[in-house]
């Protein structure tokens, strides 16, 4: 039997502190399409790392086709024929197509660029693929789709015969995916290997010949996609304790808290952002938005908060008009926000902990009197919050950086939460945490529910919207398409929704 | 200011603005070109009409034009020099003081070893504050805002003091200047239309008989000409000839795209080998040198001597005609031209810069009335009544304050950053502080 | 906290020996010993002895003191622009263009004493801001950014003022060769410090240390509460450290960048300010230039802390002080302005490194703490946000 294309062996990798990975083992056959599956923060992208010569592990073995390799950079990983296409797509946006793939492999001709070998070569790759790649297409003007493709073509450019693939799927619309999978099934039958990194399960089982599941840095198991089920590989994912958002009784009210009505939103490019979306959210209600990232859900909660100007439609909360308050206003008049990503505007992260206290709440009390700033105040009150939400920390002084993302997370909860707002608009609020903080997290959502506050959730995680929400609204292309019960929905159906496929079958 | 580009952007795949990379690429170029060449024969007539009404010859005279030339050439290198750094993601506010260097050093090494030396000598000055700016920036990552700064004032400091140190002892030399360069380099002149000498054969001056007539457009055309090709410093070609290699090196070559993909996209740059650091060093030591090389142009060619404050924030506005320039190396070019144009003008004649106030509201007019054909009402009624208020302040005025020629090219850099800074395009990494290793 | 104080000195005195190492380089390049240069720098710096048998008198002291008052005043003026992560290097156009309309419009005006220099002041304060107002309104509603528009502006500025000076503000009479605007009357004129001297016992021969350190010190006093107490403040250093975090806490950003250039060239209108009520009292083309950059250099040492800053704008004071030394000695005084140049340059690298060790240090410190049940996480935790320039 042929030596496995790439396999990993007893791989341990730390960071100051923590253990990224720990005995890592698993083996990939020769042109398969091999899915590495484990929750956020698993340790799946320090592995694809270590793997495609980004750092090198602590313990272990690298073995490429039987044979050990010591990679010291990605180029000694692409010199071994192993390509990696990551999350956020590496392209310079104001290059050319062609620009982009032959960058740091160019072909010359007496020091000059040899813009037609490159143009011929490039075509070459994309027709043996069924890539449709255009040479001299400026990045900025592609698609995500046709983006991904650019990044794979880069990666076969060097001659690569194993791709991997880090969470390929998050940024794509369900055509795409299946145009991607469409690709991928190109080349695996042109003998490419294939590593795909995903944390959504059923697109794992649509391509993947085997999985590796990963928990807690380490593996779990290796098995063949045909004979497991989504259910079984999440109950591999996390674990014996799969830990179930389930909201119990309705706490929902008569009680109009938050209105939206109409609401159009545009680009400044002049696209479509937000369509006529309307919808309510009662008083001890959470209502949750699903949709495919992507599709106006980022957009939707910046201009509930003040930070886009809408075209069209209202916004009232608590029966009064805030359509064009300033975003401080609406702050003030108890909206908390839950930030998608906390890194960027949910924390200054060389500030002190007190001092992210204040943020988001810099006219409130206790820590702002007047023009004033309490500071005593504002460290009591950020310790009630450590005490109560269980953020870990030393003390209030610290800077939020040195923080784990999960008690980071609990920190701007317990913020949020803090005022009695009326409103709490939650954008992801358990992604990247671990399993632990989010129990927490949802816990501490579901009593604020019980005691009045209105909640727009959105989440890229079916479960969680299925199990936390009172009502669910789907989103696509910047529309609310449908609106479900989340107590007779399955994440399967939520799904066909999202990609507008349950929209086709109705007609 | 699109026009502007046109230069370097014939036919590149690179011409990265907005929309050029779909189809029909050759012909949007070829409008763009010949778009170019009528904003120019536009100009020219105007200027030749100004001239015509108030009789201010030396709007188009050669003497002008020559003059122009020498003092565009300075602020062109800092703007190449600009260029190449920021082109890699380092912005680089050091100019001014790398220039400083370049006067020094260029006076110091045309004075002990001849002007050529000098040139090279410049060259490495400003190219060791390019390096100095590259450790500060790269390796420490400091704010490149603030490394430029700290760059100008130890660059202005260090020249101070190796004067004390070289030239107390010298004739004519002192702690704000050095001892007289005493060799020049050579100028040439273009044979056959300008007069110069052809294997020893003294050509007749064809261009400069033409520009003593006085004709409407020919004479101007032949000043302009004659202005430009005759008695030229060889470092003032050499210098000239840079703006197009560097296009070549930057657009055309290896080296060049991955210098360029630093600037745009360091990470994706570092994931496919590109020696990040090592590049953002090799551009900014270049850009240093550049900027040295046009300050030895301004001790060895323009003034035979190196003075305290020379560069006279030239290094600024070199940035700047990058800025107008949109990054681009014919844009600088264009930039450069219209500063040393305004700068010459009021150094040989300032009754002359009055008449640039009717050619400014004539050109103004025009555009108002192009805005007008196109239907854009906002921009053409602004146009129109910066055109009365220059027209007014013609007839209503007999002289410009030599002040507010000083800061013209502020002021006009000012307005083109206000007014056409939603179709400029930075390189999309400039200024951003890099980590190898980052995500 | 004493281990956080001591980081805290760390960089600048780490900038200070490297400045000291390069400058005897430079020293010994030009055959001079770099130890008795600096004993002769010390010795006249802080007791004004000339040679080593001349008295010890205050007269050194008050003369830095009096250089370090306008350079204090332009650091602040930078600094609260730094913790906006606004860069305004315009400071200088800005104080010029303050200095000859409150010249001017000073000596134009006859008012009582307190009333007079008052209005002087608002004069200077409004133009400043003015000034520096241009540059904010660029960049939030054309976007054209703070570093290249006050840089123009400074030379616009500085050519605007001559113009002024030039066409309206000139004295009459032919002995006016300079070109200068007419001289403030007394009324206009700041009483200088040197009766409180005389009180403590010192001897400053004949020059006056400036009242106007009073109002400095005011004024940095007014920008540590500012920045630290108040709410104002806080957006202020949150929009610095991250625009994003700060607009969705409520902070309308591009409010904020107006208002803070606003600040800034108020403040920056002062520095021309103890130059002419408390010296020349009145404005002319030798107008002191360059107390823009310095003020940048004195904000990068203080790392925009009003004590730093004061530390660092008496250290550049003593620096151009102590060098008036070194030419009756053969020495070029022109060291100290390389010493300037490697402070700097050595200074913001130091602290970068300081920084960088700081982060480090605070993440050790904290995993040390706690008993991390966290599990792994996705990697190493992201840098902060803040640059060298721009500490919270």
């Amino acid at each position: 039997m042929a030596a496995p294309a790439v396999e990993l062996r007893g791989i341990t990798k730390r960071f100051p502190g923590v253990v990224a990975n720990r005995d890592v083992s698993l083996s990939v056959a020769r042109g398969e399409v091999h899915a590495i599956v484990g929750e956020n923060g698993a340790g799946k992208s320090t592995l694809m790392k270590t793997l495609y010569g980004m750092h090198r592990p602590d313990e272990g073995a690298v073995l490429v086709d039987g044979k050990e390799m010591k990679f010291r950079s990605p180029s000694d990983a692409i010199d071994a024929g192993i390509g990696m296409v990551h999350q956020h797509f590496m392209l310079a946006d104001n290059f050319t197509v062609l620009e982009n793939v032959v960058l740091g492999n160019e072909p010359t001709s007496g020091g000059r660029l040899d813009v037609k070998r490159a143009r011929a070569k490039i075509a070459e790759i994309s027709d043996a693929y069924g890539l449709g790649v255009v040479p001299d297409r400026l990045v900025e003007d592609l698609g995500v789709g046709d983006r991904q493709r650019v990044e794979i073509l880069k990666v076969l450019y060097r001659g690569a015969k194993i791709l991997i693939l880090d969470e390929p799927t998050a940024v794509l619309v369900p055509q795409e995916v299946d145009e991607l999978f469409g690709n991928l099934a190109e080349l695996k039958s042109e003998g490419v290997t294939v590593i795909f990194i995903s944390h959504k399960l059923d697109e794992v089982l649509r391509v993947a010949d085997s999985v590796t599941v990963i928990r807690a840095g380490t593996t779990v198991r290796t098995v063949r996609a045909g004979e497991v089920s989504a259910r079984d590989l999440a109950e591999l994912m996390v674990g014996s304790e799969l830990p179930t958002p389930e909201t119990r009784e309705s706490t929902v009210t008569d009680t109009v808290e938050l209105a939206v009505r109409g609401l159009t939103l545009n680009a400044p490019d002049g696209r479509r952002i937000l369509d006529d979306v309307s919808f309510d959210i009662h008083r001890g209600e959470v209502v949750g938005i699903a949709g495919v990232e992507g599709n106006g859900q980022a957009e939707l909660v910046e201009t509930l908060l003040g930070l886009r100007e809408p075209i069209a439609g209202s916004v009232s909360l608590g029966g009064q008009d805030i359509t064009h308050w300033s975003t401080r206003r609406r702050r003030e008049s108890g909206i908390g926000y839950i930030p998608e990503d906390r890194h960027r505007q949910g924390l200054l992260l060389a500030a002190s902990l007190w001092e992210n206290r204040i943020l988001g709440h810099q006219t409130q009390a206790p820590m702002v009197r007047g023009p004033w700033i309490d500071r005593a105040a504002s460290r009591r009150d950020t310790e009630r919050i450590i005490r109560e939400y269980d953020v870990r920390t030393p003390s209030a002084d610290v800077p939020a950086f040195a923080l784990s993302g999960g008690n980071q997370q609990k920190l701007i909860i317990g913020r949020e939460m803090s005022g009695s707002p009326s409103l709490l608009v939650a954008s992801h609020p358990t992604r990247g945490v671990d399993v632990g903080a989010q129990a927490a997290i949802w816990e501490q959502l579901r009593d604020a529910r019980a005691a009045g506050l209105a909640v727009l959730l959105i989440s890229a995680d079916l479960e969680e919207l299925i199990g936390m929400s009172d009502t669910l609204h789907v989103m696509l292309r910047g529309r609310l398409v449908a609106q479900l019960d989340p107590a007779r929905l399955t994440p399967e159906e939520l799904g066909s929704h999202m990609t507008g496929a349950a929209l086709r079958d109705t007609g | 200011m699109s026009t502007v580009t046109s230069t370097s952007g014939s036919g590149a795949p690179a011409a990265g603005r907005p929309g050029t990379g779909r189809r029909g690429l050759p012909a949007r170029l070829s409008g763009r070109f010949s778009g170019t060449l009528l904003l120019v024969a536009a100009v020219l007539v105007l200027l030749s009409f100004v001239r015509v009404i108030t009789g201010q010859e030396d709007i188009t005279s050669s003497g002008t034009m020559g003059a122009a030339l020498r003092l565009a050439i300075p602020i062109g290198m800092a703007g190449l020099g600009g260029l190449f750094a920021e082109r890699a993601g380092v912005v680089n506010i050091g100019l001014e003081g790398m220039m400083i260097l370049g006067t020094w050093f260029g006076a110091w090494g045309g004075f002990q070893f001849g002007p050529w030396w000098g040139v090279l000598a410049g060259i490495a000055g400003g190219a060791l504050g390019g390096l100095l700016h590259a450790v500060a920036t790269v390796t420490f990552g400091v704010d490149h805002i603030v490394s430029g700064v700290a760059i100008n004032i130890l660059g202005a400091g260090v020249a101070r003091y190796l004067s004390v140190i070289a030239y107390a002892h010298t004739p004519g030399g002192g702690a704000t200047q050095s001892p007289e360069i005493k060799r020049d380099i050579q100028t040439v002149t273009l044979p056959v239309l300008s007069g110069g000498t052809f294997f020893g054969w003294h050509s007749p001056d064809p261009l400069g008989s033409l520009e003593r007539h006085r004709w409407f457009l020919v004479s101007d055309l032949a000043g302009i000409l004659h202005g430009l090709t005759a008695g030229v410093s060889l470092l003032a070609v050499v210098a000239v000839l840079l703006i197009p290699a560097s296009y070549f090196l930057l657009w055309r070559t290896a080296l060049g795209l991955r210098l360029r993909s630093v600037g745009e996209n360091p990470v994706s740059a570092e994931s496919l080998g590109v020696p990040v650091y090592r590049m953002k060093y090799l551009a900014v030591i270049i850009s240093g040198g550049l900027a040295g090389l046009g300050g030895a142009f301004l001790s060895i060619v323009g003034s035979s001597i190196y003075r305290e404050g020379q560069t006279g924030g030239q290094g600024f506005i070199g940035l700047a005609a990058m800025i107008f320039g949109n990054w681009r190396p014919g844009g600088l070019a264009a930039g450069a031209a219209l500063f040393g144009y305004a700068d010459a003008l009021q150094l040989r004649e300032q009754s002359a810069v009055h008449a640039l106030l009717l050619f400014t509201a004539l050109l103004l007019a025009l555009l108002a009335v192009r805005s007008a054909v196109r239907r854009a009402i906002r921009s053409a009624v602004f146009s129109a009544v910066a055109a009365a208020a220059f027209a007014i302040w013609f007839f209503g005025s007999d002289a410009v304050p030599p002040e507010f020629v000083s800061f013209t090219p502020h002021i006009v850099t000012l307005l083109v950053l206000s007014l056409a800074a939603q179709r400029l395009r930075m390189p999309a990494a400039d200024g951003q502080p890099y980590r190898k290793g980052q995500q | 906290m004493l281990r956080r104080g001591l980081l805290l000195l760390a960089a600048p005195l780490l900038a200070l020996a490297v400045a000291l190492v390069i400058s005897s380089i430079a020293l010994l390049l030009s055959h001079h010993s770099p130890l008795s240069t600096y004993s002769k720098m010390v010795s006249y710096g802080v007791c004004s002895k000339a040679f080593p048998d001349a008295p010890c008198t205050a007269e050194s002291m008050v003369s830095i003191l009096d250089r370090a008052v306008p350079y204090f005043l332009s650091a602040l003026a930078v600094a609260i622009g730094f913790r906006m992560a606004l860069f305004n290097i315009g400071v200088g156009g800005q104080y010029h263009m303050a200095a000859v309309l409150a010249a001017g419009l000073g000596a134009a005006v006859s008012l009582p004493a307190p009333l007079h220099v008052a209005f002087i002041l608002a004069v200077a304060v409004v133009t400043g801001a003015m000034w520096a107002g241009i540059a904010g309104l660029l960049k939030v509603t054309r976007g054209v950014s703070e570093v290249i528009s006050t840089i123009m502006l400074n030379f616009i500025g500085g050519g605007l003022s001559t113009y002024l000076l030039v066409t309206f503000f000139k004295a009459g009479g032919s002995d006016n060769l300079s070109g200068a605007s007419k001289t403030l009357p007394t009324s206009a004129w700041f009483p200088s410090l040197n009766p409180l001297l005389k009180a403590l016992g010192l001897t400053a021969g004949d020059t006056d240390l400036y009242g106007f350190a009073i109002v400095a010190i005011v004024v940095g006093i007014g920008y540590s509460i500012l920045l630290q107490r108040t709410r104002f403040g806080f957006d202020l250093r949150a929009s610095g450290v991250n625009p994003w975090a700060a607009q969705a806490s409520g902070v309308a950003q591009k409010g904020m960048v107006v208002k803070t250039m606003l600040i800034s060239g108020a403040i920056a209108g002062l520095v021309g300010m103890p130059h002419l009520l408390g010296f020349a009292h009145k404005y002319s083309n030798d107008f002191p230039a360059g107390l823009g950059f310095t003020g940048i250099t004195v904000a990068l040492l203080g790392r925009n802390r009003p004590i730093g800053m004061v530390l660092g704008a008496i250290l550049i004071g003593f620096l151009e002080r102590s060098a008036q030394v070194l030419d009756l000695n053969g020495i070029p005084k022109e060291i100290v302005v390389i010493m300037q140049g490697t402070i700097v340059l050595s200074v913001v690298v130091a602290y970068e490194v300081v920084r960088r060790a700081e982060v480090a240090a605070a993440e050790r410190a904290v995993r040390r703490r706690l008993d991390s049940d966290d599990g792994p996480d996705a990697g190493p935790p992201p840098e902060p946000q803040a640059s060298a320039a721009v500490p919270v």
